[in-house]
C-alpha cells in the first residue's frame, strides 16, 4: 500500500499527524509532510483514520 | 401553532420548520429533538431563518463532509443566499478569512498556520498544565461554591491565546467583554459592531506598536506581514480578532459544559478520574467535543454552482447549514449516538467542522482541554454542581453553546 497525500490541498489542520505520526509530520507553517511512502503494515489504521479525518481530502491510500 | 386552530390543517404538515428550534429544557445536552426528527426523515430539508429567507437544513454526517468539502460552495456572507445569523451591521468588518474562499483564503490562513501545528502545541503542554494547576490552586485556596466559568473555564483558553498573540492578558477583562456581546445572538446589530470595533481598535494599536518593536510573537509575526506589503493594516487587524476572540468562548464552554456533563454522567467521570491513561483522555476529549458539539448554529454556507444530494438539487444562489450538532449524532457513524462513552473512537466528529475551513486552533483546543479534563477532576475529585441542574442558566441565546456559569463547590 501506498499513501498519496496532496501538500498543496493541506489546511493544516494537524489532523494526520495526530491519527499516525510515524508517517505524517507537519513543515514550520504547519503544512502536512509524508514521513514514510510505504509504511509498515502496524501503521496503516492510522494511515486509514487520517484519510478518513483529513478535512481538506488530502491523503489517499492506494494499492500498488 | 396554526395546528391549533382548526386541528389538521394540511400545511401545518407541510409548513416549512424555523431554524435555530428550541432545545427541550429538560437535555441540556442534546440538540433539539426537531432536528432528530428532521433527520430520521432525510438529508435536507428547508427551513426558514429570522429574516424568513429559506436555505435547505443538512442533517446527516455524510452530506454535511460532503457539502463542506465540496469547492461549489462559499463562506462568503455577502453571496446571494448565504443564511447569516442575524442581521448584520452595515459597514462590519468580515471577521477575516473564515467569510473568505480559495485562493484568498488559504494565502490568509496559511500566514497563521504555524504556531497551531501539532508539535508546536505539544510544546505548550508543559505551561498550560502549569496555568490548570495555578488555577486549581486558587480555587481550592478559597471557600467554595465558585463559578467555575469565572475562575476557570475561561481564564484558560484567554491566558494560553493572550500568551500566544502577545496580547497582554491584563486587558482581559476589556475583550471578554466585548467578545461576549460579539456572540449574543441577543444583541442588537449595532451593539455587536461596537463591541467588534472596540477590540479591532486595540488590536490595530498593538500591531502597530509590533512593526515598530516586534517580539517573539504571533502578533509580531502578523505584523511583519504589513510591512511586507502581504497584508493591509485592516486585514491583519481582523485576522488578530478571528485569532483572539475564536478560541475565547468556544474552549472555555467546552471547558465548563463539559464539566457539567460528566457531573451528570458519574458513570464516565470516574472512569476519567481513577485512570491514568493519557489515551482515554485524549478519547474524552473527542467524545465530549462530538457530544456537545456547541457550535450549535450550524456551519452556513452559499451554493455558487447547482449541487446534487440524492435526488436533490441544490441550486446556486441557495443557502445550507450543516447542523454538525445532529451530524454528530448520526446513528450511521455513532451507534447509540446519544450516549456519552469516553471510550468510544469519537475522532470522526465534526464538531471543528469540515472542508478547508475546518477550524485553525483545534490542535491547541485539544491540548487545552485533554490538560483540563485530565488534571481538574484528579485534584478535585469531590467537585460538585452548587446549584440544582434546572437553575444553570444555558446558552441558548449565544452563537456558542454552553453555560452562563457553572457554580461549584467541592
Amino acid at each position: 500500500m501506498k499513501v498519496e497525500l496532496e501538500a498543496e490541498k493541506c489546511v493544516a489542520s494537524g489532523q494526520c499527524v495526530l491519527a499516525a505520526m510515524d508517517v505524517f509530520d507537519q513543515d514550520d507553517d504547519g503544512i502536512a509532510i509524508l514521513l514514510d511512502e510505504q509504511p509498515a503494515a502496524e501503521h496503516l489504521d492510522g494511515v486509514r483514520e487520517a484519510v478518513a479525518i483529513c478535512p481538506a481530502a488530502a491523503i489517499r491510500l492506494v494499492d500498488q | 401553532m396554526a395546528d391549533t386552530v382548526n386541528g389538521t390543517a394540511p400545511e401545518a404538515q407541510d409548513a416549512v420548520p424555523e431554524f435555530p428550534m428550541p432545545r427541550q429544557s429538560r437535555c441540556p445536552f442534546d440538540p433539539p429533538s426537531a432536528l432528530k426528527d428532521l433527520q430520521e426523515q432525510g438529508p435536507l430539508t428547508k427551513v426558514r431563518l429570522w429574516d424568513g429567507s429559506e436555505p435547505w437544513l443538512v442533517t446527516r454526517y455524510a452530506e454535511q463532509r460532503a457539502i463542506l468539502g465540496d469547492p461549489r460552495v462559499s463562506a462568503d456572507t455577502d453571496r446571494p443566499g448565504y443564511p447569516t445569523k442575524a442581521s448584520p451591521e452595515a459597514g462590519e468588518g468580515k471577521l477575516s478569512f473564515i467569510m473568505m474562499d480559495d485562493p484568498e483564503h488559504a494565502r490568509l490562513r496559511r500566514m497563521v498556520t504555524a504556531p497551531f501545528a501539532v508539535k508546536k502545541v505539544e510544546a505548550l503542554r508543559p505551561a498550560v498544565q502549569r496555568i490548570v494547576d495555578g488555577l486549581i490552586d486558587d480555587i481550592l485556596a478559597a471557600p467554595g461554591p465558585v463559578d467555575l466559568v469565572d475562575v476557570f473555564a475561561l481564564p484558560i483558553p484567554s491566558l494560553v491565546i493572550c500568551e500566544l498573540l502577545g496580547v497582554p492578558y491584563e486587558e482581559h477583562d476589556f475583550f471578554q467583554e466585548h467578545t461576549k456581546t460579539m456572540v449574543r445572538t441577543t444583541a442588537t446589530p449595532e451593539e455587536r459592531g461596537a463591541a467588534s470595533r472596540e477590540v479591532a481598535g486595540y488590536l490595530a494599536g498593538l500591531l502597530g506598536r509590533r512593526i515598530a518593536e516586534p517580539k517573539d510573537d504571533l502578533l509580531s509575526s502578523i505584523a511583519g506581514r504589513i510591512a511586507a506589503g502581504e497584508l493591509t493594516h485592516q486585514q491583519a487587524t481582523e485576522m488578530a480578532l478571528l485569532l483572539l476572540i475564536a478560541g475565547h468562548e468556544t474552549t472555555a464552554n467546552m471547558i465548563a459544559l463539559g464539566t457539567l456533563a460528566l457531573l451528570e454522567h458519574p458513570d464516565q467521570l470516574a472512569l476519567l478520574r481513577e485512570s491514568d491513561d493519557p489515551k482515554l483522555v485524549a478519547s474524552a476529549v473527542e467524545e465530549l467535543l462530538r457530544y456537545l458539539h456547541i457550535t450549535h448554529l450550524g456551519r452556513r454556507r452559499a451554493v455558487t454552482e447547482d449541487i446534487e444530494i440524492g435526488d436533490q438539487v441544490i441550486k446556486a444562489g441557495e443557502g445550507v447549514i450543516m447542523v454538525n450538532e445532529i451530524g454528530n449524532r448520526d446513528p450511521e457513524v455513532f451507534p447509540d449516538p446519544d450516549r456519552l462513552d469516553i471510550t468510544r473512537d469519537a475522532r470522526r466528529h465534526v464538531a471543528f467542522g469540515f472542508g478547508v475551513h475546518q477550524c485553525l486552533g483545534q490542535p491547541l483546543a485539544r491540548m487545552e482541554l485533554q490538560v483540563v479534563y485530565g488534571t481538574l477532576y484528579k485534584r478535585i475529585p469531590t467537585l460538585k454542581l452548587a446549584c440544582a441542574l434546572e437553575d444553570v442558566r444555558f446558552k441558548t441565546d449565544a452563537f456558542i453553546y454552553g453555560v452562563h456559569e457553572l457554580p461549584v463547590t467541592w
